[in-house]
């Protein structure tokens, strides 16, 4: 499991290439964590494309975000999901609380547009 | 077609990607969609998931976990088994969003994603003594 971050615009995006289990999700929790709080962005963007297995820990851990973002006025977005992190995204309910995106041009373009 | 096998390994996270892979590439004899697979690899990853933080949650001692998987005709029949500290109630705990441990950003969401992708999940718990989870699911395509 590897993680990249972007920032753009407000926003830190977090690649997340490999697997996404109890195992490594605790991994991405602190390094995002520690990511953010040393970056200047407002909102963390999760990009699923190179993500090829999620179970219910990685609903966990973008529930998590989601929770501290919203203390600090911050959003949690993901893009470019697949079938399968998107069946993962319905059943949990999920995609109801974290706007889903087909890449990050989408997302600027939305919240300039709010 | 009938067949078995057997794995036991030790209760820790690094074996979750394991135990998945090990139930998909057994799976794979009875011709599954890659859709099929993945459901399998996940309702394995939440039961291990389940037996490790929940089941040997404040055990220290070296503890296993058992997997069998069985094929019987067109079906896959996975059975996940702890000797922890089992579950007091069963139903409270496959209600979806149920955890006892709210404050370690776990969703709730293990038991519900398993019935989704499984035909037929039957959770066997004692107290003090175990749980065992038996998945089953007919391989339709």
């Amino acid at each position: 499991m590897d993680i990249q971050f972007v920032e753009r615009n407000g926003n830190l995006v977090v690649k997340i290439r490999g697997e996404i289990d109890h195992h490594t999700a605790q991994n991405i929790k602190y390094a995002v964590e520690k990511e953010f709080s040393a970056s200047n962005a407002k909102n963390i963007v999760f990009d699923f494309a190179h993500v090829g297995f999620m179970d219910s820990s990685g609903i966990g851990m973008v529930i998590g975000r989601y929770k501290e973002l919203a203390k600090i006025g911050g959003r949690v977005f993901a893009i470019n999901i697949g079938t399968d992190v998107g069946r993962i995204f319905e059943i949990s309910g999920l995609k109801r609380i974290i706007p889903c995106f087909a890449g990050l041009d989408e997302i600027e373009n939305n919240i300039a547009n709010a | 077609m009938q067949n078995r096998t057997e794995i036991n390994f030790l209760a820790l996270s690094q074996n979750q990607a394991f135990a998945r892979v090990c139930a998909a590439a057994f799976a794979t004899q009875l011709n599954p969609s890659l859709a099929e697979l993945t459901e399998i690899k996940t309702a394995v990853s939440e039961a291990v998931t389940n037996a490790i933080i929940h089941g040997y949650e404040g055990y220290t001692d070296e503890q296993w976990i058992f997997m069998g998987c069985e094929i019987d005709g067109n079906e896959i029949i996975i059975e996940i088994s702890d000797k922890g500290r089992g579950i007091e109630d069963i139903a409270a705990a496959r209600e979806p969003l149920f955890t006892s441990k709210p404050d370690e950003e776990r969703s709730g969401m293990g038991f519900t994603v398993m019935e989704e992708f499984m035909d037929k999940v039957d959770v066997h718990s004692t107290p003090n003594k175990g749980t065992t989870i038996e998945m089953r699911k007919k391989i339709t395509t």
